[in-house]
């Protein structure tokens, strides 16, 4: 251990290289970045030991980054490795967050998150509970943007005509990686910059 | 003998964990697991006696970092970020500025290298010969503010514009071949910008494939539509509407078939629409072409009689026109009740078909002028021999090449440039140009805004929701007026070297400017629609500008012969004489041989041919190779349908497991790596990222 803590910062961060990160400078400078944002999120108190402590979901809301969207909440609890299942992040988890929304992160890494994000219950499928939800979270809060209950069940019935190829009413991982590794808009869409 | 299996043991592990962390860029797991089998590799690889791998790694990291270090990236990332909030789509327009911008940099490094550095340092100076000389008639006011705006006096006798340049062939102790080096020059610079536009170009291309699918439309439309790059709630609740507006036209078109009532009235509305715009393009044309004719009335009368409207009516017409036409254009369009889309690429097509005709008026003009001089040219050439006479009193020497008698370099009578005056024009164009788009900027974005927000407590009507509100983030248009900006540019920078420069100056501002407008003034547009699903749309106009922007140029290298008396191509009777001269000169006999050979047309018309033909058989075998492509998707659709088909969840749960597994198995052969550890290296990470901070604060 000792022998760890007197290493040359160059070859610490290299390890970080095989994490999807590339640019030394860049990787200097987004942690730093991102070091930065960490810290203005915890107390105080915790600030000194950002190894170990958790930013909870609440003040995650905040950046700006993911104020505005829909899924803010699901990606707190998917990128979370809280054993009270609270959506509070460390500070490995953040960065497991902007490496999985980075330019540099394959299409099987976001396809997953995305498909973890997309399953509100947590059961490894989406079924049309879910899908629900996810039509309401994209139609925004507001009572004259929803779907009607036709229009939604339509919807819902169109999609899993597409997609659901086992035909067993949900869309389990394989079928949803299939439909969005055909799509040209999915990976420039699935990214945040810090 | 059991050290040895120890070691084998260890050996076994570590390169198990290395074809692990070969794979591990694609997997999804959590950054702990993967920082865990790198630090497992590197701890038991020095232990096992291999170092190399870690100097080859270091010194990929440091090429990197250089590579980073030249994409001017913390300025890039700034710029990202900030249109990232308006979406993916301003984002996009600010790194089609930075494209430019690298482009533009190698144009400028091509041509003050290689052009202006060598004539400023290594040639005769100001005031030596008489093209390098402000004449006696302009030297009062040469210095003048007002003259040196309009690139007169001594900004015209520099080494900014054409007129300048020496003709000598060869300069300085390092005997460096001017005419050649700025007849290359200049060849160089569309070269080059034929070979990165094209290059793009097929890399966009590599990276499309197979966009135009449509039988996952709803599926796409629900997980792939919305942007995380929105952090704004404008943008998000406007993405939010367009989000439900789509689903609902596509329940509804889904469901009933389109019943196309009335099309008659529409395509009536449609040709009304066209002919609309025609007459707007004729009229557009003819007004500059009218405005140009009045100027040159106004140059044969003597620019000292009018104000500051007639001097630079021409290009202030031409700014106004680019900026209120495609106003116009959108009006109209409201005609025609296309799908979003389409009509973006018939606005986009109209505004390129009036740029387009705007800047050949221009240039039409500009070739009437050009042969006023040359005929002004004959005159002077008559005069000078009269002068020269003049100077000897009679005694008319044989060899007139040479005046003995010692003149004022001011006084020799000067033939007009007509290389110079192109080069002016362009400048002045661009100049104008450029003012025209900071002072829009400045009154219809921020002068706007600030009367929007302050106004709205003591109005009637609601101005942030009505008329005028604020402005929205034109993104095809700005791209279109970049576009045109750089055609100009390749038109023009053979004759005014300074033009590249004066660009690269002008991208720097713009960076800025529309960054702090975007985020101050702007607001997100409503729809956002991009003009095709590929950025080759640009590219391709990028490239028809290019090409329509050196015909111009290369017709007057070609055809009309050089001044007599300014530019490293005097003396000459046609400009690319200077290749031809070099060849004679600078190369053994034989090489000139070979190349009169080589120019004979009876071996260049079958040359031509073969390419004709190489290009219809390379044409026909992409056709084949698009059509198996597609054949073999389709297989491939079918086949990853029965492959989701045949295999259950359960199992896609299980292949998941297997690596964990197996990792446990490791972990268990290993020291168990304390969370300290991890926390020990983020403390010093810290202490690295705080003084990188202050270092880069």
């Amino acid at each position: 251990m000792g022998a760890t803590a007197s290493k040359l910062p160059k070859d610490q961060l290299s390890e970080y290289q095989v994490t999807n990160l590339t640019g030394y400078i860049y990787l200097i400078e987004l942690f730093s970045r991102a070091h930065k944002r960490f810290n203005e999120l915890l107390e105080r108190e915790d600030r000194q030991q950002i190894g170990g402590s958790r930013v909870p979901m609440n003040k995650i809301l905040t950046l700006p980054e993911l104020k505005s969207n829909p899924f803010r909440r699901r990606i707190c609890q998917v990128f979370s490795t809280s054993d009270l299942r609270d959506g509070s992040l460390s500070f490995e988890d953040f960065l497991d967050l902007l490496s999985a929304f980075s330019d540099s992160a394959t299409l099987e890494i976001k396809s997953h998150y995305a498909f973890r994000i997309f399953d509100f219950d947590d059961d490894g499928t989406l079924d049309t509970g879910d899908l629900e939800k996810l039509v309401n979270c994209l139609t925004g809060e507001m009572d004259n943007t929803r779907l009607t209950s036709e229009e939604m069940k339509q919807l819902i019935n169109n999609i899993l005509e597409e997609s659901d190829i086992d035909k067993d009413g949900t869309v389990n991982l394989s079928e949803f990686q299939h439909v969005i590794s055909r799509s040209p808009d999915f990976v420039s869409s699935f990214k945040i910059v810090l | 003998r059991r050290r040895r299996k120890v070691l084998e043991k260890l050996k076994e592990a570590v390169d198990e964990r290395k074809k692990l962390i070969a794979t591990l860029r694609g997997k999804p797991w959590p950054m702990r697991k993967k920082l865990e089998s790198q630090v497992f590799v590197e701890k038991y690889e020095g232990a096992l006696g291999k170092g190399r791998g870690r100097r080859l790694y270091a010194y990929k990291v440091m090429m990197r970092k250089v590579r980073a270090l030249a994409y001017f990236y913390a300025f890039f990332i700034l710029c990202l970020k900030y249109s990232g909030h308006f979406g993916s789509s301003v984002a996009s327009y600010f790194l089609f500025l930075r494209w430019m911008y690298g482009i533009n940099m190698i144009l400028f490094s091509l041509t003050f290298g290689l052009v202006m550095v060598p004539e400023a340092l290594m040639a005769r100076p100001y005031g030596s010969i008489p093209r390098k000389t402000v004449p006696r008639e302009e030297q009062a006011n040469a210095m003048d503010f007002a003259v040196l705006w309009d690139f007169g006096g001594y900004a015209k006798y520099s080494v900014l514009f054409y007129g300048y340049y020496n003709n000598q062939r060869a300069i300085g102790w390092l005997k460096f071949r001017m005419p050649l080096s700025y007849f290359l020059v200049g060849v160089g610079t569309v070269a080059y910008s034929y070979m990165v536009v094209i290059r793009t170009m097929a890399r966009n291309a590599k990276e499309d494939g197979g966009g135009d699918d449509t039988s996952f439309n709803f599926s796409w439309k629900i997980f792939t539509s919305w942007d995380y790059l929105i952090g704004n709630t404008e943008t998000a609740d406007n993405k939010f509407a367009s989000i439900t507006t789509s689903f609902k036209e596509a329940i509804v078109e889904e469901q009933e078939s389109r019943k196309d009532d009335n099309i008659h009235l529409t395509r009536f509305l449609r040709v009304l629409a066209n002919f609309l715009v025609l007459c707007c393009l004729a009229g557009s044309g003819y007004l500059i072409y009218f405005v140009v004719r009045r100027s040159q009335k106004f140059a044969l009368e003597g620019l000292d009689n009018y104000g500051w409207w007639e001097r630079n009516e021409v290009n202030m017409v031409m700014s106004l026109l680019g900026m209120f036409c495609p106003m116009l254009f959108d009006v109209i369009s409201t005609l025609e009740n296309y799908h979003p889309r389409i009509a973006l690429q018939w606005q986009l097509g109209r505004i390129f078909a009036l740029f387009l005709g705007n800047l050949y008026t221009f240039i039409i003009a500009l070739m009437d002028q050009i042969n006023l001089k040359r005929a002004e040219e004959e005159k002077v050439k008559f005069n000078m021999t009269i002068w020269q006479a003049n100077l000897y009193n009679g005694t008319l020497p044989e060899n007139s090449t040479a005046i003995p008698i010692m003149v004022d370099p001011a006084d020799v009578p000067r033939g007009p440039c007509w290389e110079t005056m192109v080069g002016q024009e362009f400048v002045r164009l661009i100049i104008s140009d450029t003012m025209t788009t900071y002072i829009t900027l400045l009154i219809g974005d921020f002068l706007r805004a600030v009367l929007v927000r302050f106004l709205n407590h003591c109005w009637c009507w609601d101005l942030e929701y009505g008329f005028p509100s604020y402005s929205e983030f034109d993104v095809s248009g700005n791209v279109l007026g970049l576009i045109f900006n750089q055609g100009m540019i390749w038109m023009g920078a053979f004759y005014a070297p300074c033009l590249p420069a004066l660009n690269l100056l002008r991208l720097h501002v713009s960076m800025y400017l529309q960054c702090w407008a975007v985020m101050c003034c702007n607001v997100p547009q409503e729809r956002v629609f991009k003009a095709s699903g590929s950025n080759n749309f640009y590219m391709a106009m990028l490239l028809v500008i290019l090409f329509l922007s050196t015909l111009p140029a290369i017709y007057t290298i070609v055809s009309i012969p050089p001044s007599f008396d300014c530019g490293p191509f005097s003396g000459k009777s046609r400009m690319f004489d200077v290749i031809q001269e070099t060849l004679e000169t600078d190369f053994p006999a034989w090489f000139g041989k070979v190349f009169s050979y080589a120019s004979n047309p009876g071996l260049v018309l079958p040359f031509l041919l073969l390419m004709v033909l190489a290009i219809y058989y390379l044409h026909s075998t992409s056709k084949t190779y698009k059509h198996a492509n597609l054949e073999l998707k389709k297989k491939l659709q079918a086949l990853r349908e029965k492959t989701v088909l045949s295999s259950d969840t359960a199992r896609n749960k299980m292949s998941l497991q297997t690596p964990r597994e197996k990792e446990t198995e490791l972990n268990a052969e290993l020291c168990v790596i304390q969370c300290n550890t991890i926390t020990i290296r983020y403390n010093t990470i810290n202490k690295i990222s705080a003084a990188y901070n202050s270092m880069l604060i």
